[in-house]
C-alpha cells in the first residue's frame, strides 16, 4: 500500500500558506519528516501538518481548501 | 412593511435565536445552511431551510447571491444578519434592501460611517461623545508630534498613518523614549508603507471595557444601560456582565445619554452596541467603536431589563417606532453570561469538535442556556467554537455569580472538551467575586492558573 500522509484533525485543508503564497509542497517533491505539507484549518485555529515520513509526493487526494476529516489522506508519498 | 417570512442568514445558537423571536412575532422563517450545517438545530427550527453550499463560509455564508437567491425562492421579505459574517456588511444590506426585502438593521450607510474608524471618531466627537484622546489626523512635523504627545499625557501610542496590522506601533511612557522612538516609528513607516506620517493616540493601560446597548428606529433613540465585559482572552470575551459592578451611578448615566446622543446624530435604526474603554483610577470613559448589530452578549441585558431585544429590532425593521421612552426601561438585578466553547482550556483552549454525547441543561430559576446544541450533534470544525451562552440573573451580583457556580455544576457536556472549567474557576475567584479586574486581567490570570485549568479536564 502506498504511503500516506493523513490529516491529524477534521477542517478544512489548505495547501498554501495564505492565499496569495505558492503551495507548501508540489507532485514530485521530496519531503522529510517534519516538513510542512498544509494547514488545517479548525474552528478558525490553523495547524501545521507536518510529514510523518520521508518520501516523495506522487498525489494529493484531498483538494485544496476543502473539508477533509481527521485520518483522512491528504498526501500520497512514493 | 409588516414581515411575514424571515431568513435567518446566520447559523450556530444566533440563528437559533433569531427563529425563536420571529416565532413568537407569529413569522414565518427560513434559515440558509452550508452542507455542514444540514442537520443544525436552526434548521430544525425554521418552517423552511434552504442550502446555500459547500462547508467554507466563503461558499455559503458569506456568498450574497446565494442568499439572496434562497429569499427569492423562499419568498422571504426580509432577512436577520445576526452577528459575525455579513452583518456588517454595508454592501449585503443595501442588496437586501434593493431586492425590495427588509434589512433588520441599520441602513446600509450607517454601517459604512461606524465601520470606518476615523468616520466614527468625528461622528462621535461631533455627538460630544469622549474619544481617546490623541492626534486628529496624520502628524509629520516632529515639533508638533512633541506637543501632541504632551498634550494627550503619556504613555502615548505611535502608530502609523498609512498602516495596520501592528506595524510601526511603539508605545512612548515619557518624552525621552518618545524623542527616541519618534524617528524609529517615522522610519518603520516609511519602509512599510512608503509613508513616515504617525498618528498618536493615548494608552489606556487598565481599562475596562464596558458598553452600552441602544436600540432606535431611526429618529429617536433608548439606552438599555451597559454590559461590563472586561474578561477577555485574545480580545475575545469569556465573561460578560449587566450592569458594571463598579461604575457609578453619574457615570452610568453620562455613559448611557452620550451613547444615545450618539445614536440620534447618526439617525441609527436597529439594535446597536457603543463601546468604552472605562478608566476606573481617573473616571474617563473614552468611545473606541460602534456594533452595528445584535451582539453575543445581548441576553445578559434582557435579563436586567425584562426587553427582548431581537424581537424589538424584528419589529423596529418591520416598520414599527420604538415602543418604549427611557422611562420605560428599568434595570433590575445582576446577570451574568458566560461562553462555553469547544475547546479545551487543558490544552491553551485547542479548538476541539466533535458529537455531543450527552447534555444535561441546567434550568431553575433565573437560569438562560442559549445554545445549538442537542443530544448526537455533531459540532463542525468550520466555524466559530462557541456552543451556547449560559445565563443567569439574580437579585444582585454575589447571588449571581453563587448561581452561575449551581448552573455550572448542572451543565454537562460529553462527547468534546468545553470552556465549562474555566468558568468554574472564575466563578470561585476572589477577584472575579470583587469585579476587580480589567481588559488585561484574565490572560496572566490563566498563565497562573494553566496548572489548575490541567487538573479539571472535562
Amino acid at each position: 500500500m502506498a504511503k500516506q500522509i493523513l490529516s491529524p484533525l477534521p477542517g478544512t485543508f489548505y495547501r498554501r500558506p495564505s492565499p496569495d503564497k505558492p503551495v507548501f509542497k508540489e507532485v514530485g517533491d521530496a519531503v522529510k519528516v517534519g516538513d510542512v505539507i498544509g494547514l488545517i484549518e479548525v474552528m478558525k485555529s490553523f495547524n501545521e501538518v507536518a510529514a510523518d515520513q520521508d518520501g516523495v509526493i506522487t498525489g494529493f487526494p484531498a483538494d485544496d481548501e476543502e473539508p477533509v476529516m481527521a485520518g483522512q489522506p491528504l498526501v500520497e508519498l512514493g | 412593511m409588516a414581515i411575514r417570512k424571515l431568513l435567518v442568514a446566520n447559523r450556530g445558537e444566533i440563528a437559533v435565536r433569531i427563529i425563536r423571536a420571529a416565532k413568537e412575532l407569529g413569522i414565518r422563517t427560513v434559515a440558509v445552511h452550508s452542507l455542514a450545517d444540514a442537520d443544525s438545530l436552526a434548521v430544525k427550527l425554521a418552517d423552511e431551510a434552504v442550502p446555500i453550499g459547500p462547508p467554507a463560509a466563503s461558499k455559503s455564508y458569506l456568498k450574497i447571491e446565494a442568499i439572496l437567491e434562497a429569499a427569492r425562492l423562499t419568498g422571504a421579505d426580509a432577512v436577520h444578519p445576526g452577528y459575525g459574517f455579513l452583518a456588517e456588511n454595508a454592501d449585503f444590506a443595501d442588496a437586501v434592501e434593493a431586492a425590495g426585502m427588509v434589512w433588520v438593521g441599520p441602513k446600509g450607510d450607517s454601517i459604512r460611517v461606524m465601520g470606518d474608524k476615523v468616520a466614527a471618531r468625528i461622528a462621535a466627537e461631533s455627538a460630544g461623545v469622549p474619544v481617546v484622546p490623541g492626534s486628529d489626523g496624520r502628524i509629520d512635523d516632529p515639533d508638533q508630534a512633541r506637543a501632541v504627545a504632551l498634550a494627550i499625557g503619556f504613555p502615548v501610542m505611535i502608530k502609523a498613518a498609512a498602516g495596520g496590522g501592528g506595524r510601526g506601533i511603539r508605545i512612548a511612557h515619557d518624552m525621552e523614549e518618545f524623542e527616541r522612538l519618534m524617528p524609529q516609528a517615522s522610519a518603520e513607516a516609511k519602509a512599510a508603507f512608503g509613508d513616515g506620517g504617525l498618528y498618536m493616540e493615548k494608552v489606556i493601560e487598565r481599562a475596562r471595557h464596558i458598553e452600552v446597548q441602544v436600540l432606535g428606529d431611526g429618529t429617536r433613540a433608548v439606552h438599555f444601560f451597559e454590559r461590563e465585559c472586561s474578561l477577555q482572552r485574545r480580545r475575545q470575551k469569556v465573561w460578560e456582565e449587566a450592569p458594571s459592578a463598579t461604575l457609578p451611578q453619574a457615570m452610568r448615566e453620562r455613559l448611557c445619554a452620550s451613547a444615545v446622543a450618539l445614536a440620534e446624530a447618526v439617525g441609527y435604526r436597529g439594535a446597536g452596541t457603543l463601546e468604552y474603554l472605562y478608566d476606573d483610577a481617573s473616571g474617563q470613559f473614552y468611545f473606541i467603536e460602534m456594533n452595528t448589530r445584535i451582539q453575543v452578549e445581548h441576553p445578559v441585558t434582557e435579563m436586567v431589563t425584562a426587553v427582548d431585544l431581537v424581537r424589538e429590532m424584528i419589529r423596529i425593521a418591520g416598520g414599527e417606532p420604538l415602543r418604549y421612552r427611557q422611562e420605560d426601561i428599568r434595570l433590575t438585578g445582576h446577570a451574568i453570561e458566560v461562553r462555553i466553547c469547544a475547546e479545551d482550556p487543558a490544552k491553551g483552549f485547542a479548538p476541539a469538535p466533535g458529537t455531543i454525547s450527552a447534555l444535561r441543561v441546567p434550568g431553575g430559576a433565573g437560569v438562560r442556556f442559549d445554545t445549538m446544541l442537542y443530544q448526537g450533534y455533531t459540532v463542525p470544525p468550520f466555524y466559530d467554537s462557541l456552543l451556547g451562552k449560559l445565563i443567569v440573573w439574580d437579585e444582585d451580583r454575589a447571588s449571581a455569580i453563587a448561581r452561575m457556580r449551581r448552573a455550572l455544576d448542572e451543565l454537562a457536556v460529553e462527547g468534546l472538551p468545553t470552556t465549562r472549567p474555566l468558568h468554574m474557576l472564575l466563578a470561585r475567584d476572589p477577584e472575579v467575586a470583587e469585579a476587580a479586574f480589567h481588559t488585561r486581567w484574565l490572560e496572566p490570570w490563566l498563565e497562573r492558573n494553566a496548572h489548575r485549568l490541567e487538573e479539571t479536564p472535562e
